[in-house]
């Protein structure tokens, strides 16, 4: 989905308009326009931050997510237990981080899953129009209706134990029809250029066109579409889990450590407000993130025209 | 103009039964409405099960089953629940339910995040543009649980410090409550107002940013330069000029959005304890009842489809080139 660009843009203090220079390659006028993009830059770094955070924290902390501990039964946040424990002496922090790579590991396996098969959709039902086109975006119409977070709990007592790699692909199979919109719409003006035109005169089949000349000249939109995505389907991920659909016992994910902290929420805050707020922060980042891409690959885009 | 909306409408209806459908298989192959007999200690006698069976008509196929139950809706019939109740009983008290909270969190919704994306574009780049941009990424970036979540503990002081119940977070309506027609009105009015500011601050969010983006390409568009300079004030130029086309994208975005404010209104209903659809979605697929399950699917694809068809009529009223093309 195409968020439109409202972020606070730093790049209009940042001095005089770039000039490019013969010698600067697209690559590196993009990243100096992305480099200037404070907002946009630190939530990278944030990201990264989490990613490092989720990833080696549990090889130094030494409480495991699993490990209870008798001595310390909902005790509130201390140097022992950063985050606090929960009813059965379970530290919050392992849990969380243990939440925070299941969701980090999903939201890009999603992002980038669903935005290339977007791509590949709606690029077919533009490039070869008629009864593809109709036919396809018929399907697109029918997963609009249902929303996504129905399906996968339909679904969801036939994965129960299974692994959540099929959690992945549910979320992915659900999540790529506003974007394939999107692509068609795009497709069906390139289809006219000379360029595409010319390879296909010259007897390029179909899904080179569309693999070598389409879908490259859509990369900004899809680098775009595919972080914002990531935000998407953790939160997506956050809702499934939240009532049981999604990540199961005993494994945890921030979903269920959410909805573990609801009921406590107004008297064992820590319980909530930890897991919440670390997720609301990771996807704050992304779509921060995305809204500095799309500033940085696509500066037409209507904020940079209002300027 | 008709004709386009009368097709459109046809369209609908066959998207509103093909999604049913799919829910509809989806649930009938992967719940399994016997595994609740199967492990009941003393285990039930065959015949029991067996009776079920034939009850439930699992051993039709699913295209057959479903027929059945859509022939039953023309004579107001959605088939039993697990428990043998007829889902008619409780399906016209939840929609009702539903739709109170769906409608309002909507209309509040999509009015104030207009006049908010409209007033951050105006005011571009001053402090209470920079404001409305950062609520609108922290609400988005947050799941309708935890606003819902933090909106009750958020209250609970107020509630606490005014030493009575000013807005209650618990279920539509007060348990055993009677009076008048008015105290029932109030009443109902102080369970709503938080459920309802849960749903409607996603759609605020939502409708504000793409209104401030449509706004600020409108603003700088030269039909406007050019009303202005016939002589029309700003203030006129700007809101029979400007924000009639900038309201034109909001009209299909609506449809998008009604599929978010859906899946909030689902999670809203189970945080203030509602017994609305989305509850009883839930309810459902517990129960692995794929007649629940399909009568609620059945009211969301129809909702959506209205709000679609809706959206297609605000187009055509916005934009001369479709009504009149």
């Amino acid at each position: 989905m195409t968020m439109t660009p409202a972020a606070p843009p730093a790049v209009a203090t940042a001095g005089p308009v770039e000039i490019p220079s013969e010698t600067l390659s697209r690559g590196a006028l993009v990243l100096r326009r992305f480099l200037r993009n404070k907002l946009g830059v630190t939530s990278g770094a944030v990201l990264v931050l989490l990613f490092v955070v989720a990833f080696l924290a549990p090889v130094f902390y030494p409480w495991d997510y699993r490990a209870q501990d008798d001595l310390a039964l909902l005790t509130p946040p201390s140097p022992a237990h950063w985050f606090g424990t929960n009813q059965l002496g379970e530290d919050l922090f392992a849990g969380s981080i243990r939440g925070l790579q299941k969701s980090l590991v999903i939201g890009l396996l999603v992002g980038v899953i669903s935005t290339a098969f977007a791509a590949t959709v709606g690029a077919a039902a533009g490039y070869f129009g008629k009864a593809v086109d109709r036919a396809l975006m018929w399907v697109v119409d029918l997963l609009l209706v249902l929303p996504s977070f129905l399906i996968i709990a339909i679904l969801s007592p036939a994965f129960r134990g299974k692994s959540w790699l099929l959690l992945v692909v549910l979320l992915s199979g659900f999540s790529w029809m506003i974007t394939a919109r999107i692509v068609r719409g795009m497709t069906l003006t390139l289809r006219e250029r000379e360029y595409i035109k010319a390879a296909r005169f010259m007897g390029l089949p179909a899904w080179k066109i569309i693999t070598r000349h389409l879908i490259p000249n859509m990369a900004s939109l899809l680098i775009i579409d595919a972080t914002l995505s990531v935000g998407a389907a953790i939160l997506a991920e956050s809702a499934l889990s939240f009532f049981g659909f999604g990540i199961q016992p005993p494994d945890v994910s921030v979903g269920t450590l959410i909805a573990n902290g609801t009921d406590s929420a107004l008297t064992f805050p820590w319980l909530f407000l930890f897991p919440a707020g670390l997720l609301t922060l990771t996807v704050l980042a992304v779509n921060f993130l995305g809204d500095g891409l799309r500033d940085a690959l696509d500066p037409s885009s209507s904020r940079g025209r209002a300027r | 103009m008709v004709r386009f909306l009368v097709r459109r409408l046809l369209n609908y209806v066959a998207l509103c039964l093909a999604a049913t459908f799919v829910a509809f298989a989806l649930a009938s192959l992967t719940f399994n409405p016997l595994a609740r007999y199967a492990e009941r200690q003393p285990p039930p006698p065959v015949e029991t099960i067996a009776a079920k069976r034939l009850e439930l008509n699992l051993d039709e196929p699913i295209p057959v089953r479903f027929a059945e139950w859509v022939g039953g809706i023309a004579n107001g019939d959605f088939g039993t629940t697990i428990t043998s109740a007829p889902v008619g009983d409780q399906l016209w008290q939840r929609v009702g339910v539903s739709l109170r909270l769906f409608l309002v969190g909507t209309v509040a919704g999509a009015v104030l995040g207009v006049l908010i994306g409209v007033a951050s574009a105006i005011r571009q780049y001053r402090p209470s543009d920079y404001v409305a941009t950062l609520f609108s990424f922290l609400v988005l970036s947050t799941p309708v649980f935890v606003i819902g979540t933090l909106l009750k503990v958020a209250w609970l002081p107020v509630n606490q410090a005014a030493g009575t119940q000013i807005l209650y977070f618990g279920g539509e309506t007060t348990a055993g409550f009677s009076g008048t027609g008015a105290e029932m009105f109030v009443d109902r009015l102080q369970h709503l107002v938080l459920p309802t500011v849960a749903i409607a601050l996603g759609q605020i969010a939502y409708f504000s940013r793409y209104q401030r983006s449509a706004m600020l390409d409108v603003l700088a568009s030269d039909f406007l330069r050019t009303a202005q300079a016939k002589g029309l004030t700003r203030r006129r130029a700007l809101f029979t000029h400007g924000l009639r086309t900038a309201l034109i994208p909001m009209a299909t975005l609506f449809a998008f959005g009604f599929g978010l404010l859906i899946t909030g209104g689902v999670f809203t209903e189970r945080i203030f304890g509602w017994y609305g659809m989305g509850d009883w979605l839930l309810v459902g697929v517990q129960d692995q009842d794929t007649n629940i399950v399909a009568t609620v699917t059945l009211f969301i694809a129809v909702l959506v489809l209205i709000s679609s068809w809706l959206s297609d009529v605000l187009y055509a009223a916005l934009d001369p080139r479709v009504r009149l093309g």
